[in-house]
């Protein structure tokens, strides 16, 4: 399932400033995209808007050609899936962290074989989520969104938070998923090396707008005109 | 004015509040002035409903009972509603669970003729009802508040994983309302063994037999958890309702700029 990014401008509160001023961008099903930009560009933000746990201001995001702003958002967001900076674990086992979203949906999956797909141990399921290092438990809430079975993947940031081994095996993850699943992700991400690593296409966002998107080859070449070599050089 | 004599008399005890004010000048609590503040509140405060007490004694009116039942529960509306500064509709949400508290629990002991409908009876229950009713409805909003702002991150998570805004909030409204009526059922597990409740204590000091005494204080005990348990369910239902939109998205939170 692809997405399509319309959004003309997206505040928190009547009267706050703008967070997004105007996004462009599509998201081709099957491909991993990455979502990069200076900080405070608006990357969570559009994230949110996507999923819609932010409601845009104005425009529209289409999911598979679909304005998602007519779905019920309890089914869109089980359609697309989110993990966060922080794992953010409910419960007191890993097996009830993972089932979280799926027993609201009263869907029956196999923790376990979640928790394969995600890199861990099945045996993991019966500890308390509290005993995993930062890097297991981001693995757990990997596991407790795929149980949804989404057609999309949001990723924010998902390994801001671990150190550089964690870090490289959380992104071999994404690839894999992505390669066994089909799944789409969009992975925001402030480190060059990793989106270097990671994706198929990157969009570059700035002070809440859109500046381009390309394929990963154009972006790093310096093909991908000004803007783009500006970011890459940290001039942006 | 005979009776303000004997309010006079009362004055006497400031000795007391002599120690409190010392004690806070000796530690440098900074509590002086809350104390000073509290004082004269209090005696102002408690004076002047002696005084419209007495006045609707004497109307033998019930309407102007429950005009005066009324005003209590909006004062304690708007004082629980100023301790949960930065929740959204805190003063419409602490009045309907205040006054639906009072109403039903003051209402269930007329209906049962546990007690009279005369003023006697009914202002100084409903002051007990609405008083520990605001407390509690004071402690839930303040504590659902900072516990939503505190764990943004575990409620969104939740709503990314489908859950309605009720679901993603749920653990949170329990040890909101748990915390909010613990302390009453301890106290009320404890009444007799470690202390004797107010009431319980100005019937006996006012001469009254010990054995009703101890009847009309079990009739407030569980008049209190009564409407201390409805108060703070009302207000856990109400309130996390402004927190989110009907899309089940969780608002920005309105103390941060």
């Amino acid at each position: 399932m692809g997405l399509e990014v319309r959004i003309l401008g997206l505040r928190y509160a009547a009267g706050g400033a703008e967070i997004l001023k105007g996004v462009n961008a599509v998201v081709p099903e099957g491909g991993i995209t990455c979502v990069v930009g200076p900080s405070g560009a608006g990357k969570s933000t559009l994230l949110r808007a996507v999923n819609r746990l932010i409601e845009p201001t104005a425009g529209e995001v289409y999911l598979d050609g679909s304005p998602t702003s007519e779905m019920d958002p309890l089914v869109l967001r089980r359609r697309v899936g989110m993990v966060f900076q922080l794992p953010a674990l409910f419960g007191t086992s890993v097996e009830d962290a993972v089932l979280y979203g799926a027993r609201l949906a009263e869907k029956d999956v196999d923790a376990g074989r979640l928790l394969e797909m995600a890199g861990l141990d099945p045996l993991f399921g019966k500890r308390d989520p509290q005993t995993l290092s930062v890097g297991q438990q981001q693995r757990v809430s990997i596991a407790r969104a795929l149980a949804l079975e989404p057609e999309v993947l949001l990723m924010d940031e998902p390994t801001s938070a671990l150190d550089e081994a964690a870090r490289r095996r959380i992104e071999d993850l994404i690839r894999e998923l992505n390669a066994c699943l089909e799944l789409t992700i969009v992975l925001v991400s402030h480190a060059l090396d990793q989106v270097e690593r990671v994706a198929d296409r990157v969009v570059l966002l700035a002070a809440g707008r859109s500046e381009g998107e390309w394929s990963k080859e154009e972006f790093f070449s310096g093909e991908g005109g000004e803007r783009a070599r500006q970011f890459i050089s940290g001039r942006l | 004015m005979e009776g303000f004599e004997t309010l006079l008399s009362a004055l006497l005890t400031l000795g007391l509040v002599a120690v409190a004010v010392a004690l806070s000048l000796y530690q440098r609590l900074d509590l002086e002035k809350d104390i000073g503040v509290a004082v004269v509140r209090s005696f102002v405060q408690l004076a002047a409903i002696g005084y419209a007490i007495n006045y609707i004694f004497a109307l033998e009116s019930l309407p102007a009972v429950v005009l005066l039942l009324a005003g209590m529960v909006g004062f304690a509306a708007w004082t629980s509603a100023r301790r949960a500064r930065g929740m959204p509709r805190a003063l419409p949400v602490a009045a309907g669970a205040i006054g639906v508290a009072a109403v039903a629990t003051l209402g269930a002991l007329l209906l049962l003729q546990v007690v009279p409908p005369t003023a006697q009876y009914l202002i100084p229950l409903g002051g007990m009802v609405i008083g520990n009713s605001m407390n509690t409805a004071s402690l839930t909003l303040a504590r659902v508040r900072d516990d939503v702002a505190e764990q943004r991150l575990k409620v969104e998570a939740a709503l990314a994983l489908g859950a309605t805004s009720r679901q993603a909030v749920s653990p949170i409204l329990k040890t909101a309302l748990r915390s909010a009526m613990i302390p009453l059922i301890d106290s009320t597990k404890t009444t007799g063994i470690i202390f004797l409740p107010g009431a319980m204590v100005g019937m006996i000091i006012a001469g009254a037999d010990p054995l009703e005494a101890a009847r009309l204080q079990i009739v407030v005990m569980y008049m209190l958890l009564g409407s201390v348990s409805i108060a703070a369910i009302l207000v856990g239902l109400l309130s996390y309702r402004s927190l989110f939109t009907p899309r089940h998205q969780l608002r920005p939170d309105p103390r941060e700029g």
